[in-house]
């Protein structure tokens, strides 16, 4: 019961913080890729309560901030007037979930600009970038994982329900796979696509070299369990009665798989994650100005921008909730394959 | 490799450091020459008298490849060579004129094809032995020979043939020109003497690009420079020691140069030579970015950053206009029908905001650009020149001049189509070797996408950049930054010349491709051959307004020459061109006895 709780918890924040990233443009308060070329490395604004008077307001609100005279990246508050925050504004257009026109933005300014996690070297707003940024990273890493346990299920079904030499021949080159050093695999195989792509392109190639790079392992977990699968009682049963290979498989034996596939795929997604967010960061990955966690993290390949602007290092931060929420639902699963396999071997010596 | 240089290259801005020329040193003002001893012409520099003894170091962005001035193509072989080495006539880097140097004095003859220039008497090369009128004969028969493949051999040639010397006594030598040059002496600058006691056998052998490797002993090697090689340490440093001969004294009389030794550290990019600046580590700092200028200008312990001022870099964007052959693809003939069309490129002109380069790439330390000339340039610049503020209004009417249109998507989007209506999509190519170089191009990618079109920035490993623009020539636009080498616009006459190699939008044709580009090659032979300097800045006007107005190269920005010294270091003049800080090498010192204990 107990586990049942934690899994059910992790899985509602991860859908939480999923649910916020997919309705990106709603939550960001403006384009991801607006340049506001008079705000570069602008610090995050402070939020109010009391203005500089010492009056309280009721609403929380922003001060402008303008650059110092004959400086490049020093700001101070322009306190003159108070910019309160006000929510459901209209703004930039996007589309929600990707299709529905929407000019609708949970929160905003008017007659300003509010940045509450700073700007970056164009003056772009990095709150924005940060939730339009993780709609790439996470697609690449969801769908990556995706095709990661495809090819990992249909080399590992085959190789431990079949056997013999074909099982040694996959195996082998599984750990050849495995052994290989996965990063630099990563950057030849990048290197090798056409130079100008666009980012759709760009998209889908990462996730592709990514989803096909990690199958190994996973590949090996299925074997292992189709192999202790295949000689389950109820399986000979079921093949003496005549069944076909492929209906053994189908009916019996692949849905034995399906604790393991969803524990890997617990663990590969923020992987696969981590792996975009490395491509991108390297410059390899989705091409500037389309945001994504790497791309955002870039720029402080730079030494002026690591000792400069603290709040560039933001967007490392943000994988940090992900990751533990994929892990957390990880080992939940994995904890309610223990306690099912116990309730099970219990009803077996039960007979 | 300096000037007119008919053929070679203007220089490549590679890194934060650019390819640089020549590290040539130059005496401070104007000086005359003046007798010290009958033995002995010394040349006397006005300026501040330091004191003797002491180590300057500073870190090089990697290692130096060769320290023989023929062969030297990089910057940081330049930067050692130039202090290693010494001119007939040199150009001061911060007058931007030339002055006596090895040559006391020269005469022109009066159609302007006879250069007649007096050795300095009595001077020695580092390792002792005496200077006359043989070695630079030997020297100019070594840059004249094919074979040795010089990389300032082009420039010899002038008037199509190459310059003849002849010696006329020991200590004066005659250059005979085929045609007037325009930029006069300031052709010896950067044709370093050799000394020929050590190089010659070598050469009749035809061994002479084996000569002056950096694992040549200290005493195998000599110049004429304020410092000569002591030790070379692979991968760490370079160690250079005072010249005991040099021909340079202060107005005390002392001999320069004042320091003991000169070191060049070899590091792995800038931001580590800013590291080991603000460590302490290294005296001076030079070429670096506006970033890391504001990074170390914000707790000056102990040093002074200097902002010496535009330099004579220039950063553009340019369409590749050349021939289609049979080998393109039909794609990049569409696209280059676009880019052919002046309008096209004036509306990209009008769309860029060189404003926000400037203050975003280089943090308000550099200078919008409108046409060839860099600001640092003092006398060339053609003031007459517009410069339109930046008007998308302006671009959107040129663009539907030249037969494009749009097309309103949903959601307020809208893309720019050509007549055929296809939308406008194609990739700028830059280099990723410096930071500025992707960030100018999104730039101009956000302010091309309000006009509608779809770019996509391409960076790319610089070697391979220059390969698909000089020899595959597969690239849509490309952005990049030259550097020239000297105020005199005979130093890019590579750069606009249909036939060279640094044509960049349309390298080596065999004839101009198209009628204003054969008027610029009119122009600028007439420049190189008109006598006076106001004929020369009247043709070099009017090859700017064309520039101007057909756009090939959309000019961008110039950014400042930043630089950073300790407070120790006397007489620290940045100066504009290259090499920045060590043009008056010979002239640096330590205050207060202050000596980098660091190695």
């Amino acid at each position: 019961m107990i586990v049942r709780r934690t899994f059910t918890r992790w899985l509602v924040a991860l859908a939480v913080l999923h649910g916020i990233v997919v309705c990106a443009g709603f939550f960001a308060p403006y384009d991801p890729v607006e340049q506001d070329r008079k705000s570069p490395y602008l610090p995050p604004m402070r939020l109010h309560l009391a203005d500089a008077h010492g009056h309280l307001h009721a609403r929380a609100f922003v001060y402008s901030l303008k650059l110092r005279e004959g400086s490049f990246d020093q700001y101070e508050e322009d306190t003159t007037e108070p910019h309160p925050v006000k929510f459901f504004l209209r703004g930039a257009r996007y589309r929600l979930l990707g299709f529905l026109p929407c000019q609708m933005h949970l929160f905003g300014v008017e007659n300003a600009r509010i940045y509450l996690l700073g700007t970056d070297a164009y003056g772009r707003d990095q709150l924005s970038r940060l939730l339009f940024g993780g709609q790439v990273s996470l697609l690449a890493g969801l769908l990556g994982a995706g095709i990661t346990l495809l090819i990992g299920l249909s080399i590992g079904s085959v190789a431990g329900y079949f056997g013999g030499w074909r099982d040694g021949l996959l195996m082998r080159v599984a750990e050849l796979f495995l052994a290989l050093p996965w990063l630099y695999l990563l950057f030849a195989l990048r290197a090798f696509l056409p130079l100008a792509v666009g980012p759709l392109k760009a998209f889908f190639l990462i996730i592709a070299v990514i989803g096909a790079v990690g199958w190994a392992r996973p590949a090996r977990l299925v074997r292992g369990v189709v192999l202790s699968a295949k000689e389950r009682d109820f399986v000979r049963a079921a093949r003496g009665f005549g069944a076909t290979n492929g209906y053994l498989l189908r009916r019996h034996i692949l849905p034995q798989t399906s604790s393991v596939l969803l524990t890997q795929a617990a663990i590969l997604i923020p992987q696969y994650v981590l792996a975009e967010m490395t491509l991108s960061f390297l410059g390899l990955g989705v091409p500037e100005p389309v945001p994504s966690w790497g791309n955002l993290l870039s720029s402080l390949q730079q030494y002026s921008v690591l000792v400069s602007y603290w709040w560039m290092y933001l967007p490392a931060l943000i994988i940090v909730p992900f990751f533990l929420g994929y892990l957390g639902l990880a080992s939940s699963l994995q904890e309610r394959r223990e306690a099912y396999k116990i309730q099970y071997k219990g009803a077996v010596s039960g007979v | 490799m300096k000037k007119a240089r008919a053929k070679t290259h203007c220089c490549w801005i590679l890194s934060n450091l650019l390819l640089s020329l020549f590290a040539l040193l130059g005496p401070l003002a104007a000086a005359s020459p003046q007798q010290k001893s009958t033995r002995e012409e010394l040349l006397v520099l006005p300026g501040e008298v330091g004191r003797s003894g002491g180590r300057l170091v500073m870190s090089l962005r990697g290692e130096p490849k060769t320290l023989n001035p023929l062969i030297a193509a990089d910057a940081r072989s330049r930067e050692v060579i130039g202090v290693m080495q010494a001119d007939l006539v040199h150009i001061n880097r911060a007058t931007q004129l030339t002055e006596p140097a090895l040559a006391k004095s020269w005469k022109v003859s009066p159609n302007g094809l006879e250069y007649t220039l007096v050795l300095r008497q009595g001077i020695r090369f580092s390792d002792g032995q005496p200077l006359d009128a043989d070695d630079v004969l030997f020297t100019f028969r070594v840059y004249l020979d094919e074979k040795v493949h010089a990389t300032q051999h082009d420039f010899l040639i002038v008037g199509g043939k190459p310059i003849t010397v002849r010696k006329l006594d020991a200590y004066t030598v005659v250059f005979q020109l085929a045609k007037p040059y325009g930029a006069g002496e300031r052709l010896f600058d950067g044709f370093y003497i050799l000394p020929r006691h050590l190089l010659e056998k070598l050469y009749q052998e035809g061994k002479f690009d084996q000569a002056g490797t950096l694992a040549t002993a200290a005493n195998a090697w000599a110049g004429l420079g304020p410092f000569r090689l002591k030790e070379y340490v692979v991968g760490q440093r370079l160690v250079l020691e005072r010249n005991p001969y040099y021909w340079k004294a202060d107005a005390k009389g002392n001999r320069l140069p004042y320091l003991d030794e000169l070191v060049f550290l070899f590091v792995q990019n800038a931001d580590a030579q800013v590291l080991k600046f603000r460590s302490g580590e290294t005296d001076v700092i030079s070429q670096i970015g506006a970033e890391n200028f504001t990074v170390l200008s914000r707790q000056q312990n102990g040093y002074t950053m200097t902002d010496a001022g535009p330099g004579l870099e220039y950063y553009f964007l340019f369409f590749n206009l050349s021939e289609a052959g049979e080998k393109t693809p039909a794609e990049m003939r569409r696209r280059q029908k676009w880019f052919r069309e002046i309008k096209f490129r004036q509306a990209v002109s009008a769309a860029v905001d060189r404003d926000a380069i400037v203050r975003l790439v280089y943090q308000g330390r550099g200078a919008p650009l409108w046409g060839l000339v860099a600001p640092g340039n003092r006398r060339w610049g053609n003031e007459k020149l517009a410069h339109p503020a930046r008007s998308l209004e302006r671009a959107r009417t040129l663009l539907k001049e030249g037969g494009f249109s749009w097309n309103n998507g949903a959601n307020g989007e809208y893309t720019l189509l050509d007549a055929e209506g296809k939308p406008v999509e194609f990739s700028i190519l830059t280099s990723s070797s410096n930071a500025n170089y992707p960030k100018m191009a999104a730039l101009i990618q956000d302010d091309l996408r309000q006009l509608g079109m779809r770019v996509q920035v391409v960076p790319l490993e610089f070697r391979s950049l220059l390969d698909r623009v000089l020899q595959t020539k597969e690239f849509d636009a490309c952005l990049l930054g030259l550097v020239s080498f000297d105020a005199d616009p005979t130093a890019d006459t590579n750069v606009w010349l249909s036939s060279g190699g640094s044509h960049l939008w349309n390298p080596s044709q065999a004839h101009p491709a198209t009628e204003w580009e054969a008027e610029i090659d009119r122009l600028m032979e007439q420049q190189l051959a008109a006598p006076s300097f106001e004929q020369r800045k009247k043709l070099y006007d009017r090859l700017q307004e064309i520039l101007a107005e057909e756009q090939p190269m959309i000019f961008l920005a110039s950014p400042d020459i930043l630089v950073g010294a300790k407070n120790v270091v006397g007489n620290f003049q940045p100066a504009v061109l290259e090499p920045y800080v060590l043009w008056n090498v010979e002239q640096l010192y330590l205050k207060n006895g202050a000596e980098n204990a660091t190695r």
